[in-house]
């Protein structure tokens, strides 16, 4: 009513104006009628009428809702004072989007990460068991992302426990879709028969796995396959129900199709295929983790029952917990086995799902940090801009307010302009963040490990950016228009009057936001060298080996049908077939691939005495050194002589000879392995002494390492790892391979990837931070040296009638440029000892992340102070320049 | 023009008076804003002098709480005005506001001619 009222406002209006002019008309007829002039009576009309704009203006009033009016007044007045300056408006926009964006990005990544709570119903009743403590010293063999629990365990934990109303173990291996060749890898879930149920996750089509499917001994189980995997391998036809679905060799049932939001509880990853945990033999056949007490692959999630805690579940667990380690004992050394009795379970929220991209939540919320502090520079400079634009606009403002405007309104006026900014720039950053966040996802993918994550925004994220663009306005605007209309308007209209300088109060607060912006940018600058230096030292350490032309080949014999007593002689064919191909330089077998992320260890006893520091080992064939282009120091190279039945023997690195034999030349040398009490421990002689070499991670330092040959006492396995040196293109080479492995048996799966590919996979994090650091450094920079540059060039214009008389009393040029760079220099100055105490602090929570160098590392911080002072004071230059360029006389002549 | 010698009165109408009048003047038959002006100062024996321009957001006011609805007509001497008439709510109104008036009036007189 009010509002339809509002927007007919004008309409009203001139009505009003056409029964007003009908009212003198009357009057004036009426005039006329008794005698007047017809110039009398239309005076006398007006005078009986009164001021009729006054009269409209009150109606008009009458008509508004005052505060929407004046909103609009000030929207229309701001959008005209942008369209008067484009360029302006311009930069304004797109640097609030930049900083808004990346902001943005940066928080939906965090958000997807470890905010937001899993699809399912009722997420808070999650919690996970594991064993409690951070790292608990567990032995034995591990595998999968989220190797928590053993089977044993799991099956005392699902009968005993009393604190979930339902409880489901999982595990997500890779299953491969191909019956021979080159592999097909799909994301796969073991899941226990409560999986769904627990989850509360009905089906899309069909039916979802239950605990009748999950009966130990499983000879054909059923399949539930996701929406995704549906669509992209069936189409989303509904005929793929009851179809066949070939997983590792074995043939699966699709039973039923999960809904298209549900991914399974691992955050960052798709599952495409579920089946029952019972048909984890038929992938693994005779090395089956389900009945090995020190075969760790499972996680189990519970739903509490109502009324429950999480830590009221952990400590009913905690008591459940001492018989269930002690029945599922494993043969250990005395050590370990005390460790493994000392265990206790427990439970944390799951409501966010299980992630092992925690490597990247530190990152993350650093890069937040860095965001944020990018956003206040350009908030920074855009409220100098304002504060010169509003000291611009003073005698107009003065004049206003002398007028009788009220404060408030002005401030008000001032104000739209940064709202229409602000607003600008958080929808186009908003904008921004879905690209740069999808773009980002995309990049921490890499050939093997594919990630998922949904970015896409929700409430959080919206009320995130909502709450950027408010305190940005505010950061932009609220200031200079306080500032602007804080003048008395007589002191306004008198400055700026000849040989008036600007005072230091009011031009104090323009140096505080540039030494501010310094400030902030040169610990940007300082946390992208690091960074950047990061990824260089790690790029261009030596690793103990020629990373190029060196092909990592997986082939995986498992469905061949050959017995494992006969594995090694299989393995050993194919090698040696593969090295008389044409164009193959070198190749050897190795268990695991240096950088690859696995790694094996034992504990050694030496000359009698156990050592209490576990030792790297691996197994190799002969030439593995050759292949590697790492020459040994000395002694000799495994051969064709050292068999399982020949004396053991060994090849120990540098660091091995200097931890364990005090830097002695460790040939001839002998020690044992530590095995548990009842296994034969034989000695090894040491033959062959190795350089060092990186192993799972190119970030660990260099540690002992043993190598072993591979026919000696290499647990079993149905996989051949191969590294192969060859100067033939890729695809030559892989296909040569691959050709082979056919020749010996049809069903042999292979999986190629090259050494640079998988150093380059490994550095993915410190890539991520040097690109993403040093871009907003370089940002952070780039608005800085604007911000100095624009107070530089407005100092320089508002003192042009002083310079000019100093020039005019005699002061050369190079005086007046060495005035100007004076004060750039002590802004400077104050901004980068700021910035450098700041560095030092803020440095420090990147430490865990840097390679090679130290938080406070000096020569870091000195080559930024240094960069970002040469660049500052490059950009004051110039209006130090134009300063002396003034003609004098010009100078003194103007206003 | 004032007959008894009463000097006019201007622009100290009591709040709300000059809704009041409006009112009792269009209840006699619709009119237009010059008539009602003429009216007022007319039936007060030109004791009230309206000032013409004020009655105009009286009338947006009174037409706003739905007391009175306007038309444009025909003036007498042929030119195009804008009428008010009552409306059934203005009459009610105009019935309790002056009974309102009249126990004001009351009220002031037995406070300056105490009995």
């Amino acid at each position: 009513m009010a509002l339809a009222k509002f927007f007919r406002r004008g309409r009203w209006d001139d009505e009003r104006a056409r029964e007003l002019a009908a009212h003198l008309a009357i009057e004036i007829d009426a005039n006329v009628a008794r005698g007047m002039t017809p110039q009398e009576a239309r005076d006398a009309a007006r005078r009986k009428l009164g001021n009729t704009t006054l009269v409209r203006e009150e109606i008009y009033r009458m008509n508004t809702i005052g505060f929407l009016e004046a909103l609009i007044q000030d929207l229309r007045y701001g959008i005209r004072l942008l369209r008067l300056n484009p360029g302006f408006a311009a930069v304004a926009i797109l640097s609030l989007a930049l900083g808004v964006g990346a902001n943005a990005t940066m928080f939906q990544l965090i958000n997807a990460l470890r905010i937001r709570t899993l699809p399912v119903a009722q997420p808070e009743q999650l919690a996970a068991v594991r064993i409690a403590g951070d790292h608990p010293n567990r032995s034995g063999s591990f595998n999968g992302r989220h190797a928590v629990l053993t089977n044993p365990l799991w099956e005392r934990i699902r009968d005993r426990q009393e604190a979930f109303s339902s409880v489901f173990a999982w595990a997500s291996p890779e299953f491969d879709l191909s019956t021979g060749g080159e592999s097909r890898p799909v994301d796969g879930l073991w899941v226990s028969g409560e999986f769904f149920h627990t989850l509360e996750v009905r089906p899309l089509l069909g039916r979802v796995l239950t605990p009748a499917d999950d009966r130990r001994g499983c000879a054909a189980p059923p399949a539930v396959i996701s929406y995704g995997f549906w669509q992209r391998e069936y189409g989303g036809s509904a005929s793929a129900l009851g179809g066949t679905l070939t997983l590792d060799g074995n043939p699966f049932e699709i039973v039923g199709i999960t809904p298209p939001g549900f991914f399974g509880v691992e955050i960052g990853r798709h599952f495409d295929v579920a089946v029952p945990l019972c048909s984890e033999p038929l992938s693994r056949g005779p090395r089956s983790y389900l009945d090995r007490n020190d075969g760790w692959f499972l996680a189990a999630i519970g739903r509490l029952k109502p009324g429950w805690t999480v830590e009221k579940a952990a400590s009913h667990l905690r008591a459940i917990s001492p018989p269930m380690f002690k029945e599922t004992l494993a043969k250990y050394r005395a050590e370990d086995e005390k460790d493994y009795l000392d265990f206790r379970l427990g439970a944390i929220p799951a409501r966010t799902g299980v992630s092992n991209l925690g490597d990247y939540e530190r990152p993350l919320w650093l890069l937040l940090a860095t965001t944020a502090m990018v956003l206040l520079i350009a908030c920074a400079n855009l409220a100098n801009l304002m504060l010169a634009r509003a000291t611009a606009r003073e005698r107009e403002i003065a004049v206003r307010l002398a007028l009788g405007a009220s404060r408030v309104r002005i401030v008000r006026q001032l104000l739209a302009e940064s709202v229409l900014i602000a607003v600008a720039g958080a929808g186009a950053g908003a904008v921004l963040a879905q690209w740069l966040s999808r773009v980002l996802v995309a990049s921490l993918a890499t050939q093997n490990d594919r990630v998922f994550l949904e970015v896409a925004g929700d409430w959080r994220v919206f009320s995130f950016i909502a709450t950027l663009a408010a305190a940005t306005c505010l950061l932009v605007g609220l200031l200079p228009a306080i500032r602007a209309t804080a003048t008395a308007p007589g002191d306004a209209m008198k400055a700026g009057s000849r040989g008036t300088t600007d005072t230091r109060e009011r031009f104090g607060l323009r140096r505080v936001l540039v030494v501010a912006q310094v400030a902030l940018s040169l610990v940007l600058v300082v946390g992208a060298l690091l960074f950047v230096r990061t990824l260089r030292n790690l790029v261009t350490l030596d690793a103990g080996f020629a990373q190029s032309d060196l092909l990592i080949a997986v082939l995986n014999f498992q469905r061949a049908g050959i017995p494992d007593v006969r594995m090694p002689a299989a393995h050993a064919d194919l090698l040696d077939r593969l090295r008389h191909q044409p164009g193959m330089e070198d190749a050897a077998k190795v268990r695991n691939v240096p950088v690859g992320g696995s790694f094996s260890n034992r504990n050694l006893i030496v000359g009698g005495v156990a050592r209490p520091e576990s030792v790297n080992f691996n197994w190799i064939s002969d030439r593995y050194f050759r292949t590697m282009s790492a020459p040994l120091l000395a002694g000799r190279d495994i051969n064709e002589r050292d068999t399982a039945t020949s004396p053991r023997v060994a090849i120990v690195t540098e660091s091995f000879a200097r931890v364990l034999f005090g830097g002695q030349n460790p040939l001839g040398k002998t020690f044992q392995i530590d095995e548990p009490p009842g296994t034969p421990q034989p000695v090894y002689e040491i033959v062959g002494f190795a350089r060092d070499s990186k192993y799972s991670d190119l970030r660990d330092p260099f540690e002992p390492l043993v190598y072993v040959p591979a026919t000696q006492n290499e647990p079993p396995g149905s996989t051949l790892r191969l590294v192969v040196r060859s100067r033939l293109p890729l695809t030559q080479a892989t296909s040569t391979i691959a050709a082979l492995a056919r020749e010996i048996h049809p069903s042999i799966v292979v999986e190629f990837r090259t050494m640079q590919s998988q150093v380059r996979d490994s550095l993915m994090r410190e890539r991520l931070m040097a690109t993403l650091s040093g871009f907003f450094g370089a940002l952070a920079a780039l608005i800085a040296t604007i911000g100095l540059y624009g107070v530089m060039s407005y100092m320089v214009a508002r003192r042009r009638n002083e310079i000019g008389i100093r020039m005019a009393l005699g002061a050369d040029r190079r005086e007046v440029v060495g005035m100007v760079m004076r004060e750039a220099g002590r802004l400077l100055g104050a901004g980068v000892l700021v910035g450098l105490a700041a560095s030092i602090v803020a440095a420090r929570a990147a430490s865990t992340l840097l390679f090679g160098l130290g938080p406070g590392d000096p020569l870091t911080l000195l080559t930024a102070a240094a960069v970002l002072g040469a660049v500052a004071m490059v950009a004051s230059y110039l209006p130090a320049l134009r300063a002396s360029r003034l003609e004098p006389t010009e100078a003194l002549r103007e206003e | 023009m004032p007959k008894r010698g009463n000097a006019p009165i201007q622009g100290e109408l009591l709040q709300g008076t000059l809704d009041l009048l409006i009112l009792k003047t269009l209840a006699l038959g619709p009119a237009h804003g010059h008539t009602i002006a003429y009216a007022i100062e007319h039936r007060s024996e030109d004791v009230l002098q309206v000032e013409h321009g004020s009655l105009y957001p009286a009338l947006h006011r009174i037409e706003d709480r739905g007391w009175i609805s306007s038309f444009w007509g025909t003036s007498e001497n042929n030119r195009r005005a804008r009428y008010y008439r009552l409306t059934p709510e203005g009459r009610k109104q105009l019935t309790e506001q002056t009974n309102r008036w009249d126990e004001i009036v009351k009220a002031i007189n037995r406070v300056l001619r105490p009995a």
